[in-house]
């Protein structure tokens, strides 16, 4: 679905993303963490097509990203917390335009059941700007579920909203990854969030890939209670572990 | 490049400008204040001269309307990417599979409808208080007005890549670089009137041609075939060349990370 390797990138002196490979399968959710700096935000817009990388390679559904952006960009979507749909629209006027950018057959009826399925289809002539943030990133996600996508990136999808929401967000991004075989690389800062959903997570420190495996391993294999603690071992030390490896 | 895409685009900004009608003051507040102080103007001149000064209204009435189409046509460009980046929206256009030159021609065709609203609105209020018929200058209108919206376009997208290039603190050029020409472009008087120098700067710039030749129009009654070409000429070169600095900036702002700034961080 995803394969990345060897990717670098460098602003001028500075090495954002350091020879990082790695790789997602159908139906695979991916954690991508580190703290601030740590290459999570610049290897997320490589993987958009939003920066070029400095060399390495990215290949999408089989193929180089260069070379194919407008075809895999339909088959994927993405998003963001710091990313919004135009405020004074209502909530179906954005997901139509949107559903048609993608191409989406028989729009209004997905965009219903995507309404529906988030639990806000009573919001749906609602002005977005008139949302409470958490509605408005759940119109996100509706968004970023309109096309079926087969891989799809999500940066902070439950950064604003309440643990309850969060909760039904993640159950439902389960069902629609166990349903139609959406692979996900989701990136946040809410370890609970993390240890819940993904499948397997990626740590990176100074653009560097510092541990992988399941969120179970990579507990283990550093001796902690959660992955909080991995957390903080990794961003104070850069410290080093491979899935089934040791340090 | 699919219509369908560019299409929805187009109807994104419509539904945009439906839903705030205030955004309607740009395309007619701003160019019937024109027109009223420009108008009154030509009237007081034209009283004090005791009508020594035959088709003075034409000229300057009629500079006044071509010369807000351009800076229209520029500013529907220029403002349809600006309304992206003001909703942060434009990731998720540019993470969509939307080619830049769609998005381009899209933000261009809305700028047209803007245009269509405001000349209609000012072609109506030039009559009512002027008795100045715009369509009297005949066929000769539809290449003047085609130059002069070429000439819109390719402003709007050199102000799309130096806001690109440089982010927000360029956003003032949305409304700058139209005016940098102005005075060049002998709009509201002959190029003759202009020193030297500035004349060689005149002639490199396609609306020139344009305003000398309606004046030609109303003066003479003639078209200028020559500086129609000229114009033509000028605006494909320009055209290319813009499109050529926005591919360039685009690339640059990837290689650089700028993108991610309207958004992701």
């Amino acid at each position: 679905m995803l394969q990345i390797r060897d990717l670098t990138k460098r602003f001028n002196d500075v090495v954002a993303v350091d020879g990082l490979s790695f790789s997602i399968a159908r139906g695979e959710i991916v954690g991508i963490l580190g703290a601030n700096g740590a290459g999570k935000t610049t290897t997320l817009q490589m993987i958009l097509g939003l920066i070029r990388p400095t060399s390495g390679r990215i290949e999408i559904f089989g193929r180089d990203h260069e070379q194919h952006r407008i075809e895999i960009l339909r088959r994927m979507n993405f998003s963001s917390v710091g990313v919004n749909l135009p405020m004074n629209l209502t909530v179906s006027e954005n997901l139509w335009i949107f559903a048609k950018l993608y191409g989406v057959k028989d729009a209004w009826r997905r965009l219903d059941a995507l309404l529906n399925l988030m639990e806000i289809h009573h919001l749906r002539h609602a002005i977005t700007g008139s949302l409470s943030s958490g509605e408005v990133s759940r119109v996100n996600l509706c968004k970023a579920l309109l096309n079926r996508p087969e891989l799809l990136l999500l940066d902070e999808p439950t950064a604003s909203l309440d643990p309850d929401i969060a909760d039904k967000v993640r159950k439902i991004l389960r069902r629609v990854q166990q349903e139609d075989g959406v692979a996900i690389l989701y990136t946040s800062h809410n370890m609970r969030d993390i240890e819940e959903i993904c499948d397997r997570v990626l740590f990176l420190h100074d653009g560097h890939l510092r541990a992988e495996g399941t969120p179970a391993q990579v507990i283990e294999q550093f001796r902690t209670h959660n992955l909080e603690e991995v957390f903080i071992r990794i961003a104070r030390s850069g410290e080093v572990v491979k899935a089934g490896g040791s340090r | 490049m699919t219509l369908q895409r560019v299409w929805v685009m187009v109807l994104r900004y419509v539904f945009v400008y439906r839903r705030s009608p205030i955004r309607l003051i740009e395309v007619l507040f701003w160019p019937t204040m024109s027109l009223l102080v420009w108008g009154f103007m030509t009237a007081f001149i034209q009283r004090s001269t005791e009508g020594s000064l035959p088709g003075f209204i034409t000229f300057l009435i009629g500079a006044m309307i071509c010369w807000d189409m351009l800076f229209r046509a520029q500013q529907g460009v220029s403002l349809s990417f600006l309304e992206d980046i003001w909703a942060r929206n434009l990731l998720n256009i540019f993470c969509a599979p939307v080619r830049l030159s769609e998005y381009v021609l899209a933000t261009f065709l809305f700028g047209l409808l803007r245009v269509g609203l405001t000349l209609a609105f000012l072609c109506v209020l030039a009559w009512l208080l002027y008795h100045f018929n715009f369509f009297a200058l005949g066929v000769a209108l539809i290449p003047f007005i085609a130059n002069l919206l070429m000439l819109g376009l390719t402003i709007g997208i050199i102000t799309i890549a130096i806001v690109l290039r440089y982010g927000h603190g360029a956003e003032p050029f949305a409304w700058a670089l139209p005016f940098l020409l102005q005075p060049f472009s002998a709009v509201f008087y002959p190029v003759s009137v202009l020193p030297g120098a500035m004349q060689k700067v005149a002639w490199a710039i396609p609306c020139t041609y344009v305003f000398e030749g309606m004046r030609e129009v109303i003066g003479a009654g003639s078209i200028s075939w020559d500086n129609l070409a000229w114009a033509a000429g000028l605006n494909i070169i320009y055209l290319m060349g813009a499109m050529g600095l926005l591919l360039h900036v685009f690339k640059v702002a990837r290689d650089r990370g700028l993108l991610g700034k309207w958004g992701m961080q």
